[in-house]
């Protein structure tokens, strides 16, 4: 290609889409990097699918710009569907065709060349750990093995961008540290990979996050700038009962967002070294006298509260 | 484009053979419905059962009754011997057809006058009781002719008052007037239309439901090339259809097919194109295959009742009979048909063979950009 290497592998510019009444996605810009695993991170309904389906070229948006490596996607989706791989939630395997079958298929579908095929499926079922189920029909897999075979014959073409949409998600952890794996090695191969994820432990393997909400990017950073950059210091209550800690600490002064987290309360304060001895006076008062006050580094759940408010984020 | 067509076909191949009920589900219920209807679906009526009073008890009035009862048509179930009776066997259902020759029938035909008989059919099933006093009209006259052929023998030169006019009856390309004749053809069409349309819209909208087709759409094929891959398999399976149900209408049921092979080849890969977009169009109105399936169903009646299939178009209202117009199925029985009893060729079905062109091009490229629509 003629594009310079320090060139964006992915370029949206103001993409825009609605379903009838409801806007989905209300002006969103990207820029992903190439070589980069970039996250896409919000709720449900924050429009990360709409924005993906726009990114592969299979939904127009109505309005928008997207540059793939040089190819205009809104233009020439043939063109640019040659070059990437998008992967939806559930990725469609013919379940009546066996494991060979459907990467056989998914490779004519992109005109992979014969001896080419065959050497890439090996090698990709091979780290898949698919190998030894090549003839078996892909309706038997396990939903953490479907996932990956919907990777290998995503992967088939070798695409230079991979799009993924909550690729894990219902996948169990073992198959979910796995996948992982394949996706840091095709990093290192030089594949440009997005992907959207719920799973706020997955946002933090990403090179890169946006956070979305409402059809918005709301801020875009590394995940250690994202907790860099969020506002005041976190310290996690432990206490018998964290519902009433959580209650007790509400508007509270200082207290700049509060998330239960099971056995805790993770309290956002201005200033913890001023503010911890007062909320343990406060609670003390209120007859919570086991509380243990800990400064804690902020995991990217609690940027995004940071970021939203608790009542939004859920 | 050749490349990823055929990858398209063969894995519709490989999926079908994988299906291992398929073909058992593709020619069983095409055999039965043949079947069914090569025996079971007829107009003739036969063994009408029958209650007679006969008040007069003389010779012609027995005569009538075993004219009755010769043609096979009429079986004798009741001999009454009062109207009461009558009336129950009518009520009860026991009879759907009763004569009733009043006192005073002889009397009143060797007196030249008109002599009363009274038929009495229950009109539940107006078709069957319309058939039947056709039938009774028929048996009627031709007894009031032999006996006035008795009562003025020719050589006594005294001429009949009335004048005979003899009909003589000539069905054309039906000499028998054969129902079956009528009706193989014609589930020909249905069933070959039924079969393709489910097997269309089932199929896509099964891909919609897999998430295989959006997983197609992210490859470099173009929908054009996707719909060809998955119509072609089903033009296929219908033309098998028609060569099914020709090859059992003609050696199972002895119909005639007295027209070209390659003029109904001609006629049936235009009317399956209309069948093919028909099936593509409830696809891309279906998100599921039940909202599939009840489409279909609400689509094959009104295809089936105003496609002359058994009703006469003709005697359908004005506004019904313009809707028969955008029915594939209409132009393609009048082909079938025509090509089966009649043998004759594009010279006189050109027009149909162009309709069913015009509506198999409109539908398709309808579908297809209903089709892209969808995807959305």
């Amino acid at each position: 290609m003629t594009v310079p290497p320090d060139d964006p592998a992915i370029r949206a510019q103001g993409l825009v889409r609605s379903f009838g009444p409801v806007q989905a996605v209300r002006g969103v810009s990207l820029e992903v990097r190439r070589g980069e695993i970039f996250g896409l991170v919000g709720p449900d309904g924050a429009g990360k699918t709409t924005i993906m389906r726009m990114l592969a070229g299979v939904l127009r948006p109505d309005a928008g710009e997207i540059d793939l490596g040089g190819i205009d996607v809104v233009a020439e989706p043939e063109r640019a569907r040659a070059e990437l791989s998008y992967m939806p939630q559930r990725f469609g395997l013919y379940e009546d065709l066996t494991v060979g079958e459907n990467i056989f298929f998914y490779g004519e579908l992109f005109r992979v060349p014969h001896a080419q095929r065959r050497a890439r499926s090996g090698q990709l079922l091979e780290a898949a750990g698919l190998a030894p189920f090549r003839r078996r029909l892909a309706g038997q897999l396990s939903g953490g093995m479907k996932q990956k075979l919907g990777l290998v014959c995503a992967l088939i073409h070798t695409p230079r961008v991979l799009l993924l949409d909550e690729p894990t998600t219902g996948v169990d952890p073992v198959s979910r540290r796995e996948f992982w794996a394949i996706l840091y090695d095709l990093r290192d191969s030089g594949v440009t990979i997005l992907l959207s994820t719920a799973y706020m432990d997955e946002a933090e393997r990403c090179s890169r996050l946006a956070l979305l909400h409402a059809g918005l990017v709301r801020t875009c950073d590394t995940p250690s700038g994202l907790k860099r950059a969020m506002a005041g210091a976190l310290v996690a209550v432990v206490a018998g009962d964290p519902r009433a800690v959580h209650a007790a600490l509400a508007g509270a002064p200082g207290v700049l967002g509060r998330l239960l987290m099971g056995d805790r309360v993770h309290v956002r304060v201005d200033d913890s070294d001023r503010r911890v001895p007062e909320l343990r006076a406060l609670l003390a008062g209120r007859g919570i006298a086991d509380a243990a006050f800990t400064a804690i580094e902020p995991g990217i759940e609690d940027v995004f509260v940071a970021l939203l408010g608790p009542e939004e984020a859920a | 484009m050749f490349e990823r067509l055929r990858a398209m076909l063969m894995k519709e191949f490989l999926e079908l053979r994988r299906d291992r009920w398929a073909i058992f589900r593709l020619v069983v219920p095409l055999l039965i419905q043949v079947i069914v209807y090569g025996y079971a679906a007829t107009f003739t009526v036969n063994r009408v059962s029958t209650a007679v009073l006969d008040l007069d008890r003389s010779q012609a009035s027995r005569s009538l009754v075993s004219h009755f009862v010769a043609t096979g048509r009429f079986d004798v179930v009741d001999v009454a011997d009062r109207q009461e009776q009558i009336t129950r066997d009518i009520d009860s259902g026991k009879a759907a057809l009763a004569i009733i020759i009043h006192a005073g029938f002889a009397q009143y035909l060797y007196d030249g006058k008109t002599a009363p008989l009274l038929v009495v059919v229950d009109g539940t099933n107006s078709n069957t009781a319309l058939i039947a006093l056709g039938y009774v009209g028929q048996i009627v006259a031709q007894f009031q002719a032999e006996e006035m052929a008795k009562a003025w023998p020719a050589q006594s030169g005294a001429a009949p008052a009335t004048v005979a006019v003899s009909l003589q009856e000539r069905p054309w390309f039906n000499p028998g007037l054969e129902d079956r004749w009528f009706f193989i053809p014609g589930v020909l069409g249905t069933l070959t239309l039924v079969q393709v349309i489910n097997l269309t819209s089932f199929a896509v909208v099964r891909e919609r439901e897999m998430g295989t087709l959006e997983q197609i759409m992210v490859s470099p094929i173009r929908p054009i090339e996707f719909i060809l891959g998955k119509t072609l398999p089903f033009f296929l399976i219908g033309l098998a259809d028609v060569v099914l149900v020709m090859g059992l209408g003609v050696w199972w049921f002895d119909v005639p097919f007295v027209g070209s092979p390659l003029v109904m080849l001609l006629g049936s890969s235009l009317f399956l194109l209309g069948a093919l977009g028909l099936g593509l169009l409830v696809s891309t109105f279906s998100r599921t295959q039940q909202q599939a399936f009840a489409l279909n169903f609400f689509l094959i009646n009104p295809i089936f009742i105003l496609s002359g299939f058994a009703f006469p178009i003709a005697a359908m209202p004005r506004v019904l009979q313009w809707t028969t117009f955008l029915n594939p199925l209409r132009y393609f029985l009048v082909v079938v048909r025509a090509v089966f009893l009649k043998g004759v060729g594009v010279a006189f079905l050109w027009p149909e063979f162009a309709a069913m062109t015009a509506l198999g091009a409109g539908l398709l490229a309808l579908s297809v950009l209903r089709f892209h629509k969808s995807l959305d």
